[in-house]
């Protein structure tokens, strides 16, 4: 007989059983983790829709088109805060994308090697300034050059020209939408260059040693060969970008100039969700005030989700289209 | 393990030796809310702990917050720059004093011009806080500076964007001057601001706006006005005179002011004083009628206390002190404290 004797068997068995215990083990506690992470995700959503639900019920869906933000008469719609929120983050990105484009592609095409280290670790750690330094950088130095030396000669080239005019009128403060972009946006190119860098050194060298070698220039090598294999990576990247943008508070609570309202000029002041919310919070009135305020944080976050959403589908379909 | 077990026992009865002496002493008190008294009553109750080992600690986490928590039970004391209404004192039992003042000036950046150089009167503040002038040029302020050459510069206000007992004082004194300023601003922590404006995050982001936009006017209250040498516009006060805001015309708002009513709070905006300041307001103290006799007996001490010995600290930091014959109706009204 092959057949191992019973007394063999079992301690193999009980040694079976106790990996089985330890994986379920394993396999249960990360579950819980993971489990915590998405608990916390729909508390938060259920709790700010209970918070906002006075709101929701008084002003319904017109919330999020009416035009006004009116503490004397407790009157609120939140299209001011989205509207310098979502014109914010894309000009932000419009500044961003190329600029964080061109330092991936430095760092990693026409860099030369000694510098690589210095220069990449530099951007990381522009990550990591904390968002206020950023605002006060932005309120006492740049706001006030960008008054002095920016504005006006913009103002002079730009000012007749139709449409475009309209968006550099009124009076050069420094403090405004334009200004809320472009710190916006030197917050976000560390992130948006730092993984673009990433994804562009996961080209395998052989493909672009070969265009190369078939007489391709830097450009086209980049065009033709680096953006196609890490379009998803470089996608991902922007988007991260947008939803720190999207949420960003600190530094646009103090260089956005805080108006609810919406004016055509990118001077002008303005005001997103986030920092009406740092504004707004802390001696708001109970009732109906704390509760357009948390209607407010309700949209932010959907509007972080959608972007997300939206990202991922991009991923997705250009996955499918690249076959990467 | 003999000696392991002499420690623990060692550890444990100076554990009790120390909390038997916190119980001794007054007990720590903790207040919360407004944010414009934080400097002083952090100073006082740094001070008092030195002179009487007490320790005292305040949170600025904004008037309504405070308000709510003393409702809450959750602090001894709490702090309010906006006066809590008379009916509402009786109904959550609370006793209101004040205990320091302060005041909201007007400031600008007009180039050339140093303060007191311009004159405005309530009125036509009003008009520039509303967005109805946007000249320093126009003929309103012009015919209050006779002979100054005002320039031809669009004047951009300067708020605070956050809610704010400032905000709440500076309404309030213009919706008295001006019903159109009532109607189109509003009087609160909040309000509409018109078009031609900008708001900064505190005290120190509206001074910081006013120094660097050409043009601006905006309201910083004055400790912070003074810590960075603002341009002060001169305002017409109830008497006739051109005042330029210092500690001396605040506490003259309050020497005529009628402190003799529930909850102490009588309105120091526009007082009749010769010299006042017009823009005068108090910040006030909320603890329970009655509850922990210790905690109770701490809140009043550390008030007692600083009130006649805090007045320099006060100064310092640019706020007014309580002149001494309110000083001593706050002491009385501390009584009911119990």
């Amino acid at each position: 007989m092959n057949t191992p004797s019973p007394a063999v068997i079992d301690p193999q068995m009980a040694r079976i059983r106790t990996f089985r215990l330890q994986d379920m083990l394993f396999h249960r506690t990360t579950q819980v983790f993971a489990l915590v992470v998405l608990l916390a995700l729909v508390g938060i959503l259920i709790s700010l829709t209970i918070e906002a639900w006075p709101s929701l019920v008084k002003f319904g869906p017109e919330f999020l088109w009416t035009n006004i933000w009116s503490v004397p008469d407790d009157e609120y719609g939140a299209l001011a805060a989205i509207y310098g929120t979502v014109v914010t983050s894309v000009l932000a990105l419009l500044i961003a994308v190329p600029i964080s484009f061109g330092i991936a592609l430095f760092l990693t095409e026409t860099c030369p090697v000694w510098l690589r280290r210095p220069l990449g670790t530099a951007i990381e750690l522009l990550a990591g300034v904390p968002s206020i330094v950023y605002g006060i950088w932005g309120l006492f130095i740049f706001a006030p050059l960008f008054a002095e030396y920016i504005q006006p000669p913009l103002q002079a080239w730009l000012g007749d020209v139709p449409v475009i005019g309209g968006w550099f009128a009124g009076p050069p403060i420094g403090v405004g939408i334009l200004t809320a972009s472009i710190v916006l946006s030197l917050m976000v190119i560390p992130f948006i260059a730092s993984v673009m860098r990433d994804v562009f050194e996961t080209v395998p060298p052989v493909l672009k040693e070969s265009a190369y070698g078939i007489g391709c220039t830097t450009w086209e090598v980049v065009r033709n060969i680096v953006l196609p294999y890490t379009r998803v990576g470089v996608i991902g990247g922007i988007m991260l970008g947008l939803g720190r943008a999207l949420g960003e508070t600190m530094a646009v609570t103090f260089v956005i100039g805080n108006a609810n309202r919406i004016v055509g000029s990118l001077f002008a002041p303005g005001t997103s969700i986030a920092s009406t919310l740092a504004n707004e919070f802390g001696e708001a009135d109970p009732g109906l005030h704390i509760a357009s305020l948390f209607a407010l944080g309700l949209i932010l976050f959907v509007l972080s989700f959608v972007v997300l959403a939206i990202s991922r589908w991009l991923i997705a379909r250009s996955v499918g289209k690249e076959g990467v | 393990m003999f000696t392991f077990d002499k420690l623990a026992k060692g550890t444990l009865a100076a554990a009790m030796g120390l909390a038997f002496s916190v119980s001794a002493l007054a007990a720590d008190i903790t207040g919360a809310g407004a944010t414009f008294p934080y400097a002083v009553y952090t100073k006082w109750a740094e001070a008092y702990q030195q002179a009487t080992g007490n320790k005292v600690n305040y949170q600025g986490i904004g008037s309504s917050g405070g308000v709510k928590q003393i409702k809450a039970k959750t602090v001894d004391f709490a702090g309010s720059d906006a006066p809590v209404k008379e009916a509402d004192l009786d109904a959550s039992k609370l006793v209101q004093v004040p205990t320091v003042m302060g005041g909201v000036t007007i400031v600008m950046n007009v180039p050339g011009f140093k303060s007191g150089d311009i004159k405005l009167d309530g009125p036509t503040a009003a008009n520039i806080f509303r967005g109805a002038i946007t000249k320093w040029n126009d003929p309103a302020i012009a015919r209050l500076n006779p002979g100054a050459k005002l320039p031809d510069l669009a004047i951009t206000v300067s708020h605070r964007s956050d809610g704010s007992g400032t905000t709440y004082t500076f309404s309030n004194y213009m919706a008295k001057q001006s019903l159109p300023f009532k109607r189109d601003v509003g009087a609160g922590n909040t309000v509409n601001w018109p078009v031609n404006a900008v708001g900064g995050k505190g005290n120190p982001g509206v001074a910081a706006n006013v120094q660097k936009i050409k043009g601006a006017i905006g309201y910083v209250d004055i400790a912070d006005a003074m810590k960075n040498n603002m341009t002060f516009v001169a305002l017409k006060n109830k008497a006739g005179n051109y005042i330029v805001p210092n500690q001396q015309a605040v506490a003259d708002a309050a020497a005529g002011a009628d402190f003799k009513v529930k909850g102490m709070a009588p309105d120091l905006l526009d007082q009749s004083h010769k010299n006042a300041w017009p823009i005068t307001t108090a910040t006030y103290m909320l603890a329970y009628e009655k509850g922990d006799a210790t905690k109770q007996k701490g809140v009043v001490d550390f008030f007692t206390w600083s009130l006649n010995n805090g007045q320099k600290m006060a100064e310092e930091l640019g706020f007014v002190a309580l002149p001494p014959n309110v000083v001593k109706m706050v002491e009385a009204e501390m009584k009911n404290i119990k």
